[in-house]
């Protein structure tokens, strides 16, 4: 094996709570994406895909949330054994749907699922990995977009900008010319959100339900006023928020307990 | 030297989705434990659906799981649809045969060439395959791509669309695309048919263990995404009463729900389509079939792989015929608005692996009172399980490396897909 070889990083992929379709993203490369990234990375695990497993890597690419005290010395035992950790996704990174749950009481949910034996399985609230452990990077979405996470994955090999914009997705949703969503009378959570995803649901039909979380220093009370103007109320624009953005301190108080 | 004494123990088994362990013990012969547990981390989607609006239902079921997301996402719309009494179009019918054959390529090509097939040419992944086999791993990518490709062109995006709504989709896609989409599936059998002398040389074990079949039914179609249930014990009955069909129960050992019907146990997935509506796959379909020696009823749990190999020229004449007639249309963004009323409904469809059910209750403004998914990979648990014990005492005179492997491709076979943590979680059967 050459030299360059060897010194490619060595890459892992682990997942907790998820549905993993966020590393089913990853996966979804074309031919050039995949030689791209196996130019740059070795992948020496990845359990959905490969039977192989490695005890040493330099990068965790971490899928899922921790919603069990149990699952928190296995991620601390990541975070000792890789160099750079990705949080992988919206329930890595900000908890995404699993914190849903998070609003009702633990035991009015346990009971709704499992009513013959509410308390038989280990659950508590659904947090993000980074309320554990340092995380250096992250990939938001749900899912992932498969460009980006090439995109972010090599340019943090070769030591380069990231490139996740910091400004929201009613940019992109502009780029794209689309009719403002609230025109046609529907909530939106594009001007207090993440861009980088395209603005594919407002573009396809849809509307932005945060996925991809709050962008730095989100103005809560211009999104409210925006509401207002279209005649949404406030309870509206909180019960959209509650989808992906249960674990965002700026919009619930109790978020980052 | 026969293996009398033998403990397996396979924590978290690769390439499935979701996390599993296998554990087996023989002493003096005998099967003293013999298990998949399934140790997925419990989500309580059914509990969070509570109080959440109708039009978020599809949303939020989908991020059960990646792979089966939009099989998630038919089964709500369409309780949905039922709970309202909502009638759909033939536009919107024929736009979604052409999603759901974006998530069977999706999904059957990564478990045929990524997951399964490794194991019979000694690989531990697909990885090492990319040296020795470089031009199947890059016809893989493509055909799973082309799954994707048909999930943005009509959903806006194959895993968790957003275009996949309540009696309507809320996007349409251009003539030019649909031709495109024809174009590339006509390629797709081609490629696939390059592929059959792959799917014969795998050598399959030789395993019979006849068992109730239970899969969508629909006279004269090879139903996928509406139809009623039909058992190959006891016939067909209504999608309606999928508790029958199901009858989920508890037992003190298991940390979750199972599912019987006629027997002990009943099998979901290509395999029980297959051997129950055989006679309505495509003729080319028919044809390759045929050539790879799967014949209906097949019992052998191995050939749910090449039963899913069957289905892709199936669903791909299926979608392009779809397509050709949705270019004969006028296509328009239909009208979603319809009353919303207090009821119950229930959605029933043939995901990749399996039958799947979602039962929603609303209140007269909409909002979810009640929630039950049952899904495909918990009604094969038993099923699984039962396999196991009839395989093992067949195998004992290999090696315990060689008898994990067979247990491993069993549990594969089934593509099951752990995942999907409804409230079928935390399943250890003993």
């Amino acid at each position: 094996m050459s030299d360059t070889v060897a010194k490619k990083p060595r890459v892992a992929f682990f997942d907790f709570s998820c549905c993993e379709g966020c590393q089913l993203c990853a996966i979804d490369l074309t031919t050039e994406q995949l030689l791209d990234l196996i130019n740059v990375i070795d992948i020496v695990e990845f359990r959905e895909a490969i039977s192989e497993k490695s005890d040493s890597y330099d990068i965790a690419i971490i899928e899922g949330s921790i919603t069990r005290d149990s699952d928190v010395p296995r991620l601390k035992k990541i975070r000792d054994t890789a160099k750079i950790v990705i949080a992988l996704g919206a329930c890595s990174m900000i908890a995404g749907i699993n914190a849903l749950k998070n609003f009702q009481s633990k035991n009015d949910y346990q009971k709704a699922v499992y009513p013959e034996d509410p308390n038989k399985y280990e659950t508590t609230t659904a947090k993000a990995i980074s309320e554990f452990i340092t995380v250096d990077a992250f990939i938001p979405g749900c899912p992932i977009d498969t460009g980006e996470f090439v995109r972010v994955v090599k340019n943090l090999v070769l030591g380069k900008n990231l490139g996740i914009p910091d400004y929201p997705v009613c940019v992109e949703c502009k780029k794209n010319e689309n009719v403002c969503v609230y025109e046609k009378g529907i909530q939106c959570l594009g001007p207090v959100v993440r861009a980088g995803c395209g603005a594919r649901c407002p573009s396809n039909g849809g509307y932005c339900f945060g996925c991809r979380g709050l962008i730095p220093e989100a103005n809560l009370h211009s999104q409210q006023d925006i509401m207002q103007k279209y005649s949404l109320s406030f309870q509206q624009m909180m019960e959209k928020f509650k989808l992906f953005l249960q674990r965002s301190p700026e919009v619930f108080q109790d978020g980052s307990k | 030297m026969a293996a009398n004494n033998v403990k397996i123990d396979v924590h978290h088994i690769t390439r499935v989705e979701g996390h599993g362990n296998i554990k087996v013990d023989i002493e003096n012969g005998v099967i003293k434990e013999c298990k998949l547990e399934v140790v997925e981390a419990p989500r309580f989607f059914e509990a969070m659906l509570k109080g959440r609006p109708y039009d978020e239902a599809a949303l939020i079921t989908s991020r059960i799981c990646g792979i089966c997301s939009l099989g998630h996402q038919m089964a709500s719309i369409q309780a949905t649809e039922d709970a309202f009494g909502i009638k759909i179009s033939e536009q919107e019918k024929l736009l979604r045969r052409l999603m759901n054959c974006g998530e069977y390529f999706e999904s059957h090509v990564l478990h045929i060439y990524f997951l399964a097939v490794p194991d019979f040419v000694g690989a531990k992944s697909v990885l090492p395959l990319v040296n020795t086999h470089k031009d199947v791993v890059i016809q893989a990518l493509k055909l799973k791509r082309l799954g994707h490709y048909i999930g943005d062109v009509i959903g806006g995006r194959l895993i968790h669309s957003m275009a996949t709504n309540v009696k309507a989709m809320t996007k349409i896609p251009t003539a030019a695309l649909l031709q495109d989409i024809i174009a590339k599936l006509e390629d797709a059998k081609l490629e696939l048919t390059k592929a059959i002398p792959i799917v014969k040389s795998l050598k399959l074990p030789h395993f019979e263990r006849e068992t109730e079949y239970i899969s969508l039914y629909k006279k004269g179609e090879y139903a996928l995404l509406e139809g009623n249930i039909f058992s190959s014990d006891t016939g067909e009955t209504s999608y309606k009463n999928y508790r029958e069909m199901t009858n989920e129960y508890l037992v003190d050992h298991s940390t979750a729900r199972r599912a019987k019907h006629h027997r002990d146990s009943f099998m979901v997935g290509a395999l029980a389509r297959f051997n129950n509506n055989h006679m309505w796959l495509s003729d080319r379909a028919k044809e390759v079939a045929a050539e790879l020696g799967l014949k209906a009823p097949c019992y052998n749990t191995y050939m749910i792989t090449v039963a899913q190999f069957v289905e892709l020229f199936h669903i791909a004449d299926d979608a392009i015929q779809a397509a050709k007639d949705l270019l004969n249309m006028n296509l328009k963004l239909e009208d979603r608005s319809f009353p919303v009323k207090a009821g119950t409904g229930v959605g029933a469809v043939e995901v990749p692996r399996g039958i799947l059910y979602h039962e929603y209750t609303y209140n007269d403004k909409g909002l979810m009172e009640k929630a039950n998914c049952i899904i495909p990979t918990g009604q094969n648990l038993d099923n699984i399980e039962n396999d196991f014990r009839a395989l093992l005492p067949t195998v004992l005179d290999k090696s315990k490396e060689e008898i994990t492997l067979l247990l491993e491709m069993m549990v594969r076979a089934y593509d099951p897909c752990i995942s999907c943590s409804t409230h079928i979680l935390n399943v250890e059967f003993v």
